[in-house]
């Protein structure tokens, strides 16, 4: 059985309207997905509605099975004990994630507590265990989320998703607000990570570079419909779908003159 | 794509001699046949560490200069400078050899901005948005002749002339984008400056902003300055590129030369940060920087 | 364009209490300050509503009231809104340590009971209706300051804003092209909300013996003196307060109105 099980996922505004339409794929254990769209295209609600966090108004319809339990339709409190240990979510913003009245080090120790039940002298190496994984320095457990750089806070948000050992990391845009040296850094860190742990991994961005660069398979999303989907080298060499077409097309064409450059 | 319209080799080669002489001309201080040039310039906030130090860049017409560098680096400030909104601490900003100043200036320097949301004025319409230049630089013989120079501007954008009547919260990204040009091109300015101008934009979007831009600098023999921290942007638009690094160009030339050589180790980090897909579904279609699974 | 079926509701409330105003200046039913009618007759009969514990009619000083009803309440409105949204556009404009400098007084008269505020002016001038006003505008613009400065600020760092400087806008004209069309409407809706209030304080000033003078009894002087006899004569309670909430909601209603009729992006999903 895999691990995430999405059918016909259908997400809906209380005004009736479709954001999401249909949407089917599956993430089996070690598995890497990536989902791909232009903005309004829905793929960070369908981030959400896989951990049961749409927002007010929103609702979900069809099926999405994490680790065996049902999410659509399912109870908050049910959820709890799904969310961290199944599957854990990495933002694009790293501020917003963070309590920026805590210290790094307090909010990283929260979820180890909770999920490993450790306290004292084991939690304060589990916290620095935790920094030294996302290549962090000890000091920074003292620091105030302000206090560090975006890139720093990206890694604090990924050691925290990464404490509760989820078998699911799903990262919605995680680079997206950084600089190119510091994304080019925290996805070298995802990808050692995820496949070191033997993770299976949901990416969610709109470049399609970032994407085909750390995933195996894509799922290209159109105004909330699911046009196609295939391996990376499918869909960057041979897409099928008009729109699939015409988004790798712009991406090579973008691409192609620092090619030609820069090889 | 190739719409800085940089042909066979040769042709490259040319203006790779030609640029490496508007470069060693700004770096050295004579004005040349620079439009815009920063000569020297620093920058620093009262009691803070200098935002830009000793920075010299020029464009000439009908050429493109990318700023090229990340977050902090100095490049919104260095735009500021070149658009006359701060004056530098130290060294000059040039307008054709002058003062960046008055009615002259402001007709021919005109920006572009990042945020197509937040650039155009949700309150007024398209029409009353392109021709501001117009009426605040009194440009305008007759009441007639807004509306004209107002369609031709969105023609050359590639809008309908009927966009003038409409507010822009009816555009898409991409579109308001386009209005933005029309607003800096309207009263024909010699420099455009812009400010990220694609970064907000779908891929798709991006491609067809981007020629549009390389474009209008060809056919109007505009100097275009563009900040960007993307280096697939700035090799498909610029010829010259200057890199900055804390406040201090690092490298700068023809975007061939600093993007094909890079000389200094700041550059080519930036250039092997690029997520690419050439690499990342390359013709193995393994990926080398993945490590081992266990 | 269709105009929303509340906005319509509010201009007929407002122009009601209005016509009411007018008819007063030109037919009353009694003189107001006659107290021959009879101590608190009930309403029916000669005396429509009734009349007050002095025997006057409460229908004709309902009528006056609305008069200065008005006046209070577009007065000190347009009182405070000069003054606040000039002393905010000018914070909002201000080099640091003058927005500083305002925004620290602006405080300190927002700190300050209206009841104080008032009486310094009835001490400078006498309790009269333009001294209400004025103490009451000074109160409120205090607060149209603050929201001004905030509204321009948010303007002010938008990218339009550049775009129109650097195009030569001088700065007088970026206020009257930009900053003014784009806080306008949410300024309108704060001040209709503030005109309510005003109605309210003149109430407690009245009360006080720091607003208009008898015998020209506002809406909120009749409340005050209704407030004894309520439970025999609620008349006397209930009309001055169903008007109070006609103005009000009528004031408001029109302003929710305006500013859709000036929001491009409101206007076409109509």
């Amino acid at each position: 059985m895999s691990l995430l099980d999405v059918k016909d996922l259908t997400v809906r505004r209380a005004d009736g309207r479709e954001l999401v339409t249909g949407v089917s794929f599956t993430v089996g254990t070690g598995d890497r997905l990536g989902l791909i769209g232009e903005s309004g295209s829905g793929k960070s609600l369908t981030a959400l509605a896989v951990m049961g966090l749409l927002p007010a108004g929103m609702t979900a319809h069809g099926s999405a099975v994490l680790d065996g339990t049902e999410i659509v339709g399912a109870r908050d409190g049910k959820l709890d004990g799904v969310r961290g240990r199944a599957a854990a979510v990495v933002f694009q913003e790293p501020l917003t994630a963070l309590d920026p009245l805590m210290r790094v080090g307090h909010q990283l120790a929260e979820p180890l507590r909770r999920h490993q039940r450790l306290r004292g002298g084991p939690l304060r190496a589990a916290v620095m265990a935790a920094l030294a994984e996302v290549r962090l320095d000890e000091r920074v457990a003292r620091a105030y989320p302000h206090e560090i750089s975006g890139g720093q806070r990206q890694r604090v948000a990924i050691a925290m998703a990464l404490a509760c050992r989820p078998k699911l990391l799903i990262a919605d845009e995680p680079t997206t607000a950084l600089d190119v040296t510091v994304q080019a850094e925290v996805l070298t860190l995802l990808d050692g990570l995820v496949a070191s742990r033997g993770m299976a991994l949901l990416f969610i961005s709109h470049d399609l570079a970032v994407v085909a660069g750390v995933t195996d398979r894509i799922v290209v999303l159109k105004e909330g419909v699911a046009v196609e989907s295939g391996s990376v080298r499918d869909i960057v060499y041979e897409p099928r779908h008009a729109y699939t077409r015409s988004l790798v097309n712009s991406a090579w064409e973008l691409e192609g003159e620092l090619d030609r450059m820069a090889p | 794509m190739n719409p800085a319209g940089a042909g066979p080799d040769d042709a490259e080669n040319a203006d790779r001699a030609e640029s490496h002489d508007a470069a060693n001309a700004a770096r050295a201080g004579s004005g040349g046949s620079a439009v815009l040039e920063a000569r020297d310039v620093g920058f620093a906030y009262r009691k803070a560490a200098p935002v830009l130090t000793g920075v010299s860049v020029a464009v000439s017409p009908g050429r493109s200069l990318a700023l090229v560098g990340e977050s902090g680096a100095g490049k919104t400030t260095l735009l500021r400078l070149l658009l006359g909104l701060a004056r530098p601490s130290s060294g000059r900003i040039l307008f054709d050899g002058g003062e960046p100043s008055g009615r002259e200036f402001r007709r021919n320097v005109q920006p572009v901005f990042q945020d197509p949301y937040s650039s155009l004025d949700p309150r007024q319409r398209v029409g009353r948005i392109v021709s501001e230049p117009l009426r605040s630089l009194r440009l305008l013989g007759s009441r007639d002749e807004a509306g004209d120079r107002v369609a031709e501007a969105l023609r050359a954008v590639g809008l309908p002339a009927d966009a003038a009547r409409r507010y822009p919260h009816e555009f898409s990204g991409g579109q308001r984008q386009r209005i933005a040009i029309a607003r800096a091109i309207v009263c024909e300015p010699k420099v455009l400056l812009a400010d990220e101008p694609v970064s907000a934009l779908d891929v798709s979007t991006r491609v067809r902003v981007v020629e549009l831009l390389a474009e209008l600098g060809e056919s109007r023999g505009m100097a275009v300055v563009m900040v960007s921290h993307d280096l697939t942007v700035v090799a498909a638009l610029c010829r010259d590129t200057a890199v900055l690094e804390r406040g201090r160009v690092v490298e700068q030339g023809p975007t061939l030369a600093v993007l094909g050589s890079p000389a200094h180790p700041y550059t080519r980090k930036l250039l092997d940060s690029v997520p690419r897909l050439s690499r990342a579904a390359g013709a193995g279609g393994e990926r080398a920087s993945r490590p081992e699974r266990p | 364009m269709k105009r929303s079926p509340t906005f319509l509701i509010g201009c007929v409330l407002v122009a009601l209490v209005c016509a009411v105003a007018v008819v007063s200046l030109l037919w009353l039913p009694y003189d107001p300050s006659d107290t021959s009618g009879g101590r608190l007759v009930p309403p029916g009969g000669a005396h429509w509503l009734g009349t007050d514990k002095l025997g006057r009619d409460l229908l004709s000083r309902l009528m006056v009231g609305a008069r200065i009803a008005l006046t209070v309440g577009f007065g000190s409105v347009l009182v405070g809104g000069v003054l606040g949204v000039t002393a905010g556009l000018l914070a909002g404009f201000a080099t640091r340590w003058l927005d500083d400098t305002i925004s620290a007084v602006l405080d300190i008269l927002i700190a300050f009971p209206t009841l104080l505020l008032a009486m310094l002016v009835v001490a400078v001038r006498q309790a009269s209706l333009g001294s209400a006003v004025l103490a009451i505008g000074l109160a409120m613009s205090a607060i149209v300051a603050r929201l001004t400065r905030v509204l321009v600020k948010r303007v002010l760092a938008q990218d339009y804003i550049t775009a129109s400087r650097t195009s030569g806008t001088s700065w007088p004209r970026v206020v009257t092209e930009h900053v003014l069309p784009n806080i306008w409407p949410t300024l309108l809706v704060n001040l209709a909300l503030q005109l309510g209030l005003a109605v309210l304080a003149e109430a407690s000033l009245s009360y006080l013996g720091l607003g208009p003078p008898p015998p020209n009894a506002s809406w909120g002087r009749l409340l005050q003196e209704a407030q004894a006899t309520v439970l025999t004569a609620p008349t006397g309670a209930i009309a001055p307060g169903v008007l109070l909430v006609v103005l009000v909601v009528g004031v408001n209603l029109v302003a929710d109105g305006f500013r859709d009729l000036a929001d491009p992006t409101r206007r076409r999903s109509r």
